[in-house]
This record gives structure tokens, C-alpha cells and sequence, in this order.
């Protein structure tokens, strides 16, 4: 099968009907891969690492921080994507992927500013600071929820995907800010990339990162954290196909009166 | 059962606590809208099928 074959075939799932049937088919086994992986991650980092030297017990925060940042700018990337998908081909699923995904992206969001500030608290000695991240970050929390109210703002779905779209275009600046302020610009108290750094994983260079006792949990936490997200994004792309369904059908029963 | 977090113990447990309630709370009211939503359309599909 040729490249372009298979990207063809991808298109199949923006018919909503193979896009719910494929989702309920493999949702069962991605919500226990989920349960497993999330759940193991977050008690193998909780129970069974040793405290940091510096840190002490707050490292632990580490593998709830770390996955939920992550998240916070790969849910934006993928809605990036998606709405790419829906101004370009106009597949509708592709739109309602697109809403379905924000409000998760937004509680991840959410969790990355919480825990980071009460990390923050006794580490930095202060709960806030106008760090290029933290900003970064805060920012882009607004721009999912301006993202979920401009969704619900507008009665004509096609109207409000369009708009959406094209403020998720503009929220990107943010996504890509927060996740990569760090290297942009050396103020702040924001520690730079010790996880997700190509050297850091390899061993490669010299800098600072996080040692192998904590990394395998952690990266077991982003996993569970990562199929958490997806399950949610089928799941809840789902519901959005079968809302606007009933849209459909509750118009056509007023043209027939 | 749970591990000594020493003087750090309230900061580690408020930020699992605030974590785990907000993905619960998600998990909770997306699968409760779902739920909702699927019943509804079937409802509907039902009646329409019905009424032709």
C-alpha cells in the first residue's frame, strides 16, 4: 500500500458513521490501556520514588506537572491541526474533533498553572511570577476558553467552526510560546527542558536532567495521560457527532411539520 | 500507606488532590453528556422511523 493510498483511506473516518463505528469499536481496550497506564504512572511515582535531594517530596509533583503541561500544548497542536482539516477540506468531523478536544485541553491547562503554583510556593517562594511560561501558559488558557465560548456564541455550527478555526490559528502563537518560551528566553524562574530534550533522553549532553528513577514513572504517567486524551477526544467527538444529528433531525421534522 | 512527604506533605497532596478532582470531574461529565446526548438521539431516531 502506497503512501498516498493510506493517507486516502484516512479520509474514510470524516464519514461520521466509520468514525463512530472505529471509536466504539476500540474505546473499551484505550479507557483500560488508559486506567492502567494513568493509574500506574501516578502510584508508581507517588509511592515508589525516593525524594530529590533539593526538592524533597515535591518532586513527586513532577508526574502530574509535567504529562498536563505536555498536554496543555498538544491538545492546542491537534485542534491546530484538525481545524486546518475543516478550513481546507470542510470535513465536519474534523471540526467537531476540534471543539471536542478543547475543553480537555483547557483542564490540562488548568492542572499544568494549579500545580505549578503550588510547586512554585515553596521552591521559588512565590505562588506566581510573570515568567515567559507561566505567562505563556496563562495566556493560552484564555485562549481555550475564548475557543469554547466562541462555540457556543454562535447558533450556525458551520459559522462557528470557521471563526473557531481561525482564532485557533492565532492561539498557536501561544501554544508554540508556552511550550517553547523556555528557549526563547533565559529570564525567569522557569527551569528549561530537562524531560522532553533529545540529549536529555540519550544522555548526550552534559546539562542538568531529571534522573532515570524519576523518568520511568514519569514517562508511564504521560502515557496514561496521553491515552486519557484520546479516549476523550473519541469519546467526546462522539457525542458531538450525535448532537449535531439531532440538529439535523429535529430540523427536518419542522420542514415536515 | 502513604509514603513520609515530611514538611512538604500539604503541598504534594493539594496538587494530586486539585489534579485528580479536575480529571474526574472531566471524565465525569463527559461520559454524563454522552450518555445524554445518545439517548436523546435514539429517542429521536426512534420517532422519526415511527412517524415516518
Amino acid at each position: 500500500m502506497t503512501i498516498s493510498t493510506r493517507l486516502n483511506a484516512l479520509w474514510e473516518y470524516a464519514n461520521p458513521r466509520k468514525f463512530l463505528a472505529t471509536t466504539e469499536r476500540v474505546l473499551p481496550v484505550l479507557w483500560l490501556l488508559t486506567a492502567v497506564t494513568l493509574i500506574g504512572g501516578l502510584v508508581w511515582g507517588f509511592f515508589f520514588t525516593p525524594d530529590d535531594f533539593r526538592q524533597g517530596s515535591t518532586v513527586k509533583i513532577i508526574y502530574v506537572h509535567v504529562p498536563s503541561a505536555f498536554l496543555a500544548t498538544s491538545a492546542w497542536f491537534m485542534m491546530l491541526v484538525t481545524s486546518l482539516v475543516w478550513l481546507i477540506r470542510r470535513h465536519h468531523v474534523s471540526a467537531l474533533a476540534s471543539r471536542a478536544a478543547a475543553p480537555i485541553g483547557a483542564v490540562m491547562t488548568m492542572i499544568a498553572l494549579i500545580t505549578g503554583a503550588i510547586w512554585g510556593q515553596p521552591m521559588w517562594g512565590t505562588w506566581w511570577e510573570w515568567d515567559p511560561r507561566l505567562t505563556s501558559f496563562l495566556v493560552l488558557f484564555l485562549f481555550y476558553l475564548g475557543y469554547i465560548a466562541l462555540w457556543e456564541a454562535i447558533e450556525d455550527p458551520d459559522t462557528a467552526a470557521d471563526l473557531t478555526s481561525v482564532l485557533c490559528l492565532v492561539g498557536s502563537v501561544f501554544a508554540v510560546l508556552s511550550r517553547y518560551a523556555v528557549y526563547f528566553w533565559n529570564q525567569g524562574l522557569h527551569q528549561g527542558a530537562s524531560v522532553l530534550r533529545a540529549g536529555a533522553v540519550t544522555g548526550a549532553d552534559t546539562t542538568e536532567k531529571v534522573s532515570n528513577v524519576y523518568a520511568y514513572p514519569l514517562l508511564l504517567s504521560m502515557v496514561g495521560f496521553f491515552l486519557l486524551f484520546v479516549a476523550l477526544v473519541f469519546y467526546r467527538t462522539g457525542t458531538e457527532i450525535r448532537a449535531r444529528r439531532i440538529k439535523a433531525l429535529l430540523a427536518r421534522e419542522r420542514v415536515n411539520g | 500507606m502513604i509514603p513520609d512527604l515530611g514538611k512538604y506533605a500539604a503541598t504534594v497532596l493539594s496538587a494530586y488532590g486539585a489534579s485528580i478532582l479536575l480529571l474526574v470531574a472531566l471524565v465525569a461529565l463527559s461520559l454524563r453528556r454522552g450518555r445524554k446526548v445518545r439517548t436523546e438521539m435514539e429517542q429521536i431516531e426512534q420517532r422519526v422511523s415511527r412517524d415516518g
